[in-house]
C-alpha cells in the first residue's frame, strides 16, 4: 500500500524516533519533534513506537491511500478530514482504499503526525528513516514531500488487523478508539518550559540568568527544525572572549547564548556540538511542548531539578507503557 | 576528570584543556575504553576536544549510575591503551576555481599564492572533533600565519570538498553547505556517504596531510570516484 502526494502542505517530512549511533560522525540525530505524538499515533495503529510516519508542519498534505488503512493523527490540531468528514486527532482512524486525508485550518500547534499501519516503509540509512533536510538523506529521498511523491507503506501488524476489525465491527462509539486527554502533553501558546541549568550557567551572568529564568522570549521567524531563535529581552554572557566557548556536545533542547542577543534553542535537528555559552536544557517531557511552539507564540523558562526531570521522564514512559498494554487487551 | 548532567540524558565527561596535547590524548584513550566496555543504559558516546556525552535512557539507569561506571572506567587514562593514529592524506587542488579565497589568504600572510598552498599543504594536522556538519573534521595544527577571519555573510553554497580554513583551524566541508570559512582549495575525496559504512572518513585524533594535486588531477579522480 503506499500514500500518494497529491499537494505537499508547508513542510511534510518522514520521521521516525530519530537514528542513534553516528553522532561522533557528525550525524544528527533528528527524527520527530515531538516524539511523544508519533509513538502514540504509532501504538494506535498497531505499530512498533519508532515505525516512520509524517511531520506535518501548519498547512497539511492532500494525500491518497490505495488500500483500506488504519491511520491515527496526534499532535498539533490541524483539520484533519478524510475525504471531506473531520475526524478527530488522537484515535485510531479506518480509511478505505482510494480515500483522500487532508488537512484545513491550523486550529493550534505547529506540528502534527500521520502514523499508517505498516508505517512509512522507505529504507533505513544510518540506523533510521527519517529526512536529514540538511545532508539531504533519509526519508523520500532526503528532502520534503512533493506533489506526485509515493511513499510506501509496511504490512500492517496482526494488532492493526485486530484494531481494524475492532473498529469495522463497531458496536461502541469512535471515543473507545482514542487515547484520553491525560496521555496528551500539556501543550500551550506560551508555556512555562522546564528547563536543568548547564554548564555556562553562572559565567554567562547573573543578569543573563535572571533574564533566561523569568522573562518571556517569543519565537522568531528564522526558527526551524535545526533550532528556534528567540526574540525578548537582548541576553549577553558576561565572560567569554567573542561570545565563544571551545566546542562540546550538545542535545535536543539546549539553550545557547550566543552573541548578538538572541537566545537559541536547539532541536530535533541541531548540530551534534556548539560552541557557544550553554545557560541550560529542556527536560525531555517537556520538549513536545517546543515543538509545538509556532513563530511568534511565547515561552518562559523554568528551572528545576534532574531528579524532577527523571521522575516526570519516568512517569511518562509508565504511561505509554500502559497505554500500548491498554490497546492490545481491548483487541484480545 | 569529571562528569556533569548534559542535560536529563547525557553524561558530560570533562577531561580538561582542548589545547593541552595531553589532554586531549587522554580524551582519545577515555573514548575508547568507553568504546571497549559495556555501561548498562548507555545509547550512545560522542567525542568531543576534549569532552565526552554519554547518553543514556533514564528509565533503565539512573545518572549516578552511568556517572559511576564511567568514572569506574576512567580511573588511569594515561596507561590506557590507545591505537596508534591513522594518518589521512588528501589529494587537493589549491587556488583557481576551486579556491576562490586563495588570493586573499596569500595576501593577507604576505605570502605568493604558491607559498600559502604550499604553506598549507606542509601542515601536520590532527582531527580535533567531528561536529557542525556529517563528517566535517575541525583540523588543528594551522599554521598560525594562515590564521584567517570568517567571511562576515557565509556563501550559500560551499562546494562538497571544499578545503577551507576558518579562525585557527582548517577543514574539508564533506557536503554542500552554507559556510563563512576560506575556500582555499578543493579536494575529490568523499569525506562523507551515507551509504558507506563508517560513513564519516575522519575520526577524532586521525593525522591528516594534504597532497598538492592538478585541476586534470582533480577531475580525473573525481570521475574515479563517482
Amino acid at each position: 500500500m503506499s500514500l500518494h502526494v497529491l499537494s505537499a502542505g508547508l513542510l511534510t517530512t518522514v520521521q521516525d524516533l530519530g537514528r542513534s549511533g553516528h553522532q561522533h560522525e557528525g550525524v544528527t540525530p533528528g527524527g520527530a519533534m515531538d516524539p511523544v505524538a508519533l509513538r502514540i499515533a504509532n501504538l494506535l495503529v498497531g505499530n512498533a513506537e519508532g515505525d516512520a510516519g509524517l511531520e506535518i508542519t501548519l498547512a497539511g498534505p492532500r494525500l491518497r491511500v490505495d488500500a483500506p488503512s488504519l491511520v491515527a493523527i496526534a499532535g498539533a490540531r490541524l483539520s484533519p478530514s478524510i475525504d471531506g468528514v473531520p475526524i478527530p486527532e488522537w484515535h485510531s482512524i479506518l480509511v478505505p482504499a482510494g480515500a483522500v486525508i487532508s488537512f484545513g485550518a491550523a486550529a493550534s500547534g505547529c506540528r502534527a503526525y500521520l502514523a499508517v499501519a505498516g508505517g512509512v516503509d522507505v529504507p533505513t540509512v544510518l540506523g533510521g528513516r527519517g529526512t536529514d533536510l540538511r545532508a539531504r538523506f533519509g526519508g523520500v529521498h532526503g528532502r520534503a514531500l512533493r506533489e506526485g511523491d509515493v511513499a510506501p507503506v509496511g504490512a500492517q501488524s496482526a494488532l492493526a488487523a485486530r484494531i481494524a476489525a475492532g473498529i469495522a465491527a463497531g458496536s461502541a462509539g469512535a471515543a473507545r478508539w482514542g487515547v484520553g486527554p491525560s496521555m496528551i502533553p500539556a501543550y500551550s501558546r506560551d508555556p512555562a518550559v522546564r528547563v536543568l541549568l548547564g554548564a555556562h550557567a553562572e559565567a554567562i551572568g547573573s543578569a543573563a540568568r535572571a533574564a533566561l529564568g523569568s522573562e518571556p522570549f517569543r519565537i522568531a521567524a528564522d526558527s526551524d527544525r535545526m533550532g528556534y531563535r528567540l526574540d525578548g529581552p537582548q541576553v549577553e554572557s558576561e565572560s567569554f572572549d567573542a561570545g565563544v566557548v571551545a566546542s562540546e556536545p550538545v542535545v535536543f533542547g539546549t539553550i545557547q547564548v550566543p552573541p548578538g542577543g538572541r537566545p537559541i534553542v536547539l532541536m530535533a535537528d541541531r548540530q551534534t556540538t556548539g560552541g557557544y555559552p550553554v545557560y541550560a536544557h529542556v527536560i525531555s517531557v517537556d520538549l513536545p511542548l517546543l515543538a509545538q511552539l509556532r513563530p511568534g507564540d511565547r515561552l518562559r523558562f523554568r528551572e528545576t531539578s534532574l531528579k524532577e526531570a527523571h521522575r516526570l521522564y519516568l512517569a511518562r514512559e509508565r504511561a505509554i507503557v500502559r497505554l500500548r498494554a491498554a490497546i492490545a487487551e481491548r483487541v484480545a | 576528570m569529571h562528569t556533569e548532567p548534559l542535560g536529563d540524558r547525557a553524561v558530560l565527561i570533562r577531561l580538561g584543556d582542548p589545547a593541552d596535547d595531553g589532554t586531549r590524548r587522554r580524551a582519545r584513550a577515555a573514548h575508547a575504553q568507553l568504546k571497549r566496555n559495556l555501561v548498562p543504559g548507555v545509547i550512545e558516546i560522542v567525542p568531543a576536544a576534549a569532552t565526552i556525552a554519554v547518553f543514556y535512557d533514564p528509565a533503565i539507569s539512573p545518572y549516578a549510575t552511568v556517572s559511576n561506571a564511567v568514572a569506574a572506567l576512567l580511573t588511569d587514562l594515561d596507561a590506557a591503551p590507545l591505537e596508534s593514529p591513522r594518518t589521512v592524506e588528501v589529494p587537493v587542488v589549491y587556488g583557481g576555481e576551486h579556491g576562490p579565497d586563495l588570493q586573499y589568504v596569500a595576501e593577507r600572510s604576505g605570502l605568493t599564492i604558491e607559498e600559502a598552498a604550499r604553506l598549507h599543504a606542509s601542515g601536520q594536522y590532527e582531527v580535533e572533533m567531528i561536529g557542525f556538519a556529517p563528517g566535517f573534521g575541525y583540523l588543528r595544527g594551522l599554521d598560525p600565519r594562515l590564521t584567517m577571519p570568517r567571511h562576515e555573510s557565509p556563501r550559500t553554497a560551499v562546494p562538497a570538498g571544499s578545503v577551507g580554513i576558518g579562525g585557527s583551524r582548517t577543514g574539508v566541508y564533506p557536503l554542500e553547505s552554507p559556510g563563512g570559512w576560506r575556500i582555499i582549495g578543493r579536494t575529490p575525496l568523499v569525506l562523507f556517504d551515507p551509504a558507506r559504512d563508517p560513513a564519516a572518513l575522519l575520526t577524532v585524533g586521525d593525522r591528516v596531510t594534504f597532497r598538492p594535486i592538478t585541476a586534470a588531477e582533480f577531475h580525473e579522480l573525481e570521475r574515479a570516484a563517482q
